[in-house]
C-alpha cells in the first residue's frame, strides 16, 4: 500500500551561504493493508521529515514514493490532494484549522470532501468525538480555543473519519490521559483491521508494542553528519 | 481531463517594465491556486490578464467553455469575452466598493448579474437575492439596504455573493481579505472554503498573505520581478520551499 | 411678421441643419440609437429645448403648420416663446390644433389626439442616455448599448418595486425600441409610453445640451421594459377631467385655493378645449367657467 524504493532528501538553504543539509539517503520501505509500521530512531533522526516526504509535503530530490499505486514525486498537486483526500490520511501533532469553524465541522470536513452529506457527516463526527471523550458542550466551539491534550483528540478524531487505506500518525498518544491513550489505540487496531496500511511514530513504547507489526530505525538512512 | 483554463506563455509589459512573462500553467476543476509575491511582482498584471481586463502582448489564456469547449479568450470577441465574465467568471476585488454597486441596494446588487443574463421575474430573483445574502450570512432582513451601510465584512461578503449567483465556474480573487479585521477575514475565509467545496468552484487567488493561501488555496505559485520561481502543492511550497525567493518569503513571515 | 430675405431660414445655417438631418436620418435609420450630433449655440438655456429647436429648425419647411407644447399645454411659457421664435425666423403658420399641424415640438407629453402619417413629433431630451445614472462612465454605457448588455436597467427597475412595493418610475420610464436599444423617451408620463409605439407619426428626439439625436420612424415596435410578475402599467390619476370630463386623458392637479381645494383638468389643453367646444362638460366646469 505503502512504497518507498531509494527515497532521499536534503535542504538547500540558499539564504544561508547555500548550505547543503542531507537529511536522508536511499530509503526503502513497504507496509502492506492491515500492517502498522513504526518510525524509530533518535531525536533529528528525519522520522517527521520521512513521514511528511510520504504525505508529499516535503518534496524528495530522487527515488519513488507510492501510495496506493500513485508515485507521489512525480504527481502534480492536483493527484496528491486526491490521494490525501481518498487514499492517504495524516494525523500530525498540531491540529492547524480555519478559525472560528466549529469543532463538529473540523472532524466532519474530511468527509464532506469525499462527497458524504452534511447529516451523515456530523453524524459520523459526533460519535468520534464522544469516542474521544470530548464534551459536547464544546463541539460547537472552534478548538483554536482547546487545550493541548483536547486539540489533540479533534484532530485525531479528524484523522479517523474517513475510512483512509493509508494513514500517517505523528504521536498520536502524546498528551492524552490513559483513558484516551486507550480509545486511540483501539480506533489504531480497529484501522488495522479494516486492512488499513499505518505508519506511526510513538514515544510512547507500550503503545508501539501494542499496535506496531515492524519497526524501522530511520537512523541508519540518516547519512553521517560532519559535526 | 481537460484543464479549466490553460495559460500559456503569458506576457505583458509596461513599456520597458516587465508586468509578468512567460507564465504557463493548468488549472483543473475544483483546484485553487493561490499566486503569491511581493507588491510589483507581476500577479495582479497575470490576474488581470487572465480575466480579460488587460491584453496581454503575447500568450494565451485557453477557457474550457460550458457551450463551445476550449476557447482562446484573448482572441475571441468582446462581447463573448464579457459574457464570459458575466456567467462562468467572477471576479472578487480587494476593495468592495470596486466591485459592488454601491447606490444599488443588496437585493439589486445581487440580482444584477441574473438580471444580466435575462432573468425577469421580480419574485424569483428576490428569493435569490435573500438566499444568497444568507448563504454569505447576511441578514435577510439587509436585502433592502445599500451597501453604504453594512461593515467592510459584509460588503466583502455580499461582493461574493453578487459574484456565485449565477453559479461561476471560475472565480479570480484579488487579495479578497486584504483590509480586513482579521477576525472577519477568518470568518470570510471560512466561508469561501465552504462555498468552494460545495459548489465545486476553481479559483485563483492572488495575495501577498502566505496565511491566506495556506487555507485556501490547494497550489501556489510564487513570482518575483515578473517570473513564476516556485509551483507546486501549497504547504509543499511553504514548507520546504525550493527557491531562494521562496525561502527568503516563508521564513519572512512573523510568526504569532 | 415674414422672414427678412437677409436672414437664413428657421435660424440655422443650411450646413448645421444639413448635418443635423444626416444625423436624424441615421437615427431613423438605427431605432432607438442614440446618434452624436455637433449642437449649436441656441439663443436660450440649456434645459430650455435648446435639442427640441434645432431639430424642428431642421426638418420645418416653409409649408408646414407648427405646434408648440410645454407638458401638454400650449399656452405655457416656454410653448408660446418656443413658438414666437419659429413665427419670426421661419415665418411658418402655427397653430394649437393637435390634427392640424405638421410639426409638434413637445417637452414631456405626447397629445392625447392620435397622431397620423406625415406629421413630425419633435421632442425635447434633458438626459438621453437610460444607463446614465446606474453607470455613470459614457464610455461604459456606449459599449453596453453597443453589446446589448441591458441588465442594468431592470436593476433600476428592481430597486423600484424594492423600494416602492411596484415600479415607482412615474415618467422617462424606458422602453426597448425593435427588441434592440433600450431608449429613454424623455421625461413624458408612462401613461404615454404606449402611444410611442405603432405610431403613424415620425418622432425625433433632440438633446442640446448632451448632444445627441434619436428617432422613431413610424411604425416602431417600442416595447416598455418589466417584470414578469410586475408588468409595466400606464397609469394616470384616477379621476375624470374637471372641465372637459374626459376619463381617457392624463391629467394635472391643480390645486385651487389655500385650503385644500383642488381639481384635476387635462394636461393637452388642445384636447380638452377641444372636448369642451363640442359640448362635453366636467363637474368643475360651472364655477371655473363664470369666473
Amino acid at each position: 500500500m505503502i512504497d518507498l524504493s531509494n527515497v532521499s532528501k536534503t535542504f538547500t538553504l540558499h539564504n544561508q551561504g547555500s548550505a547543503v543539509i542531507e537529511v536522508l539517503n536511499d530509503v526503502s520501505l513497504t507496509v502492506s493493508p492491515g500492517e502498522c509500521v513504526a518510525l524509530t530512531g533518535a531525536s533529528g533522526a528525519g522520522k517527521s521529515t520521512l513521514m511528511r516526504m510520504i504525505y508529499g509535503n516535503y518534496r524528495a530530490q530522487s527515488g519513488k514514493i507510492r501510495v496506493g499505486g500513485v508515485d507521489l514525486v512525480q504527481s502534480e498537486p492536483r493527484e496528491i490532494i486526491q490521494i490525501r483526500r481518498e487514499v492517504l490520511g495524516y494525523v500530525s501533532q498540531f491540529l492547524r484549522v480555519v478559525p472560528r469553524v466549529p469543532t463538529l465541522d473540523v472532524v466532519a470536513e474530511p468527509l464532506r470532501a469525499v462527497g458524504m452529506g452534511s447529516d451523515e457527516a456530523r453524524t459520523r463526527a459526533k460519535d468520534l468525538l464522544a469516542q474521544l471523550n470530548i464534551p459536547e458542550r464544546l463541539w460547537s466551539l472552534s478548538p483554536t480555543t482547546f487545550s493541548g491534550g483536547e486539540q489533540q483528540r479533534v484532530n485525531i478524531a479528524r484523522g479517523f473519519a474517513h475510512p483512509y487505506p493509508a494513514m500517517l500518525l505523528d504521536e498520536p498518544t502524546a498528551s492524552l490521559d490513559a483513558a484516551n491513550r486507550e480509545v486511540v489505540l483501539s480506533l489504531i487496531e480497529t484501522a488495522k483491521a479494516r486492512g488499513a496500511a499505518i505508519i506511526g511514530i510513538f514515544h510512547d513504547e507500550a503503545a508501539r508494542t501494542r499496535v506496531c507489526d515492524s519497526e524501522i530505525d530511520v537512523s541508519r538512512f540518516t547519512p553521517a553528519r560532519a559535526a | 481531463m481537460t484543464p479549466l483554463i490553460s495559460v500559456k506563455d503569458i506576457t505583458k509589459s509596461y513599456g520597458a517594465h516587465i508586468g509578468c512573462a512567460d507564465v504557463s500553467f493548468d488549472l483543473y476543476p475544483g483546484e485553487v491556486m493561490g499566486i503569491v509575491g511581493e507588491s510589483g511582482s507581476g500577479k495582479s498584471t497575470l490576474l488581470n490578464c487572465m480575466a480579460g481586463h488587460l491584453r496581454p502582448d503575447a500568450g494565451s489564456v485557453v477557457f474550457d467553455t460550458r457551450g463551445h469547449g476550449p476557447r482562446d479568450t484573448v482572441t475571441m470577441s468582446e462581447p463573448e469575452r464579457r459574457m464570459l465574465s458575466r456567467t462562468d467568471w467572477a471576479f472578487v476585488h480587494q476593495h468592495a466598493r470596486d466591485g459592488l454597486r454601491m447606490g444599488v441596494s443588496a437585493g439589486g446588487n445581487v440580482g444584477e448579474r441574473l438580471m444580466a443574463v435575462g432573468a425577469r421575474h421580480y419574485g424569483d430573483i428576490r428569493d435569490k437575492a435573500v438566499d444568497w445574502l444568507e448563504r454569505v450570512e447576511i441578514d435577510a432582513g439587509r436585502v433592502d439596504d445599500r451597501p453604504t451601510t453594512f461593515s467592510g465584512g459584509m460588503q466583502q461578503r455580499l461582493q461574493i455573493a453578487r459574484n456565485l449567483v449565477t453559479g461561476p465556474r471560475l472565480v479570480f480573487m484579488d487579495e479578497p481579505t486584504g483590509g480586513l479585521d482579521v477576525s472577519v477575514q477568518a470568518r470570510l475565509l471560512d466561508l469561501l472554503r465552504g462555498l468552494v467545496r460545495d459548489m465545486g468552484l476553481s479559483a485563483i487567488i492572488v495575495t501577498h498573505d502566505l496565511a491566506v493561501v495556506r487555507l485556501l488555496a490547494n497550489r501556489l505559485m510564487v513570482m518575483k520581478d515578473g517570473q513564476v520561481v516556485e509551483n507546486g502543492l501549497t504547504d509543499q511550497v511553504l514548507d520546504d520551499p525550493q527557491h531562494a525567493y521562496t525561502q527568503l518569503l516563508v521564513s519572512s513571515v512573523l510568526q504569532v | 411678421m415674414t422672414p427678412s430675405s437677409e436672414y437664413n431660414f428657421a435660424y440655422l445655417d443650411e450646413q448645421t441643419k444639413r448635418m443635423i438631418r444626416r444625423a436624424i436620418l441615421k437615427g431613423l435609420a438605427i431605432p432607438g440609437y442614440q446618434v452624436p450630433f455637433a449642437s449649436r449655440e441656441m439663443p436660450m438655456p440649456y434645459g430650455w429645448g435648446t435639442g427640441g429647436v434645432q431639430v424642428s429648425a431642421a426638418v420645418l419647411t416653409p409649408d408646414d403648420r407648427f405646434k408648440v407644447i410645454d407638458q401638454g399645454a400650449d399656452d405655457t411659457t416656454n410653448a408660446v416663446s418656443i413658438r414666437t421664435f419659429f413665427e419670426r425666423t421661419a415665418g411658418v403658420a402655427t397653430t394649437t390644433a393637435t390634427p392640424v399641424a405638421t410639426v409638434i415640438q413637445t417637452r414631456h407629453r405626447i397629445p392625447e389626439e392620435p397622431l397620423t402619417e406625415g406629421q413630425v413629433l419633435v421632442y425635447q431630451v434633458p438626459i438621453p442616455e437610460p444607463l446614465r445614472f446606474l453607470e455613470p462612465r459614457e464610455s461604459e454605457t456606449r459599449k453596453m448599448h453597443s453589446l446589448e448588455e441591458y441588465g442594468l436597467m431592470h436593476v433600476k427597475l428592481y430597486e423600484d418595486i424594492s423600494r416602492h412595493g411596484h415600479i415607482a418610475t412615474s415618467y422617462a420610464y424606458p422602453v426597448k425600441v425593435e427588441a434592440r436599444y433600450v431608449m429613454d423617451p424623455s421625461p413624458i408620463p408612462k401613461f404615454d409610453n404606449p402611444k410611442l409605439g405603432d405610431c403613424p407619426a415620425i418622432q425625433l428626439f433632440g438633446a442640446g445640451r448632451e448632444q445627441r439625436i434619436y428617432a422613431l420612424p413610424p411604425y416602431t415596435q417600442v416595447v416598455s421594459l418589466d417584470f414578469e410578475d410586475h408588468p409595466f402599467e400606464a397609469s394616470k390619476a384616477d379621476h375624470p377631467c374637471g372641465l372637459c370630463g374626459a376619463d381617457d386623458s392624463y391629467l394635472d392637479e391643480v390645486i385651487v385655493d389655500d385650503t385644500g381645494g383642488r381639481m384635476f383638468v387635462c394636461s393637452d389643453t388642445d384636447y380638452c378645449e377641444g372636448r369642451q367646444a363640442a359640448g362635453h362638460r366636467g363637474k368643475d366646469l360651472g364655477g371655473k367657467d363664470a369666473a
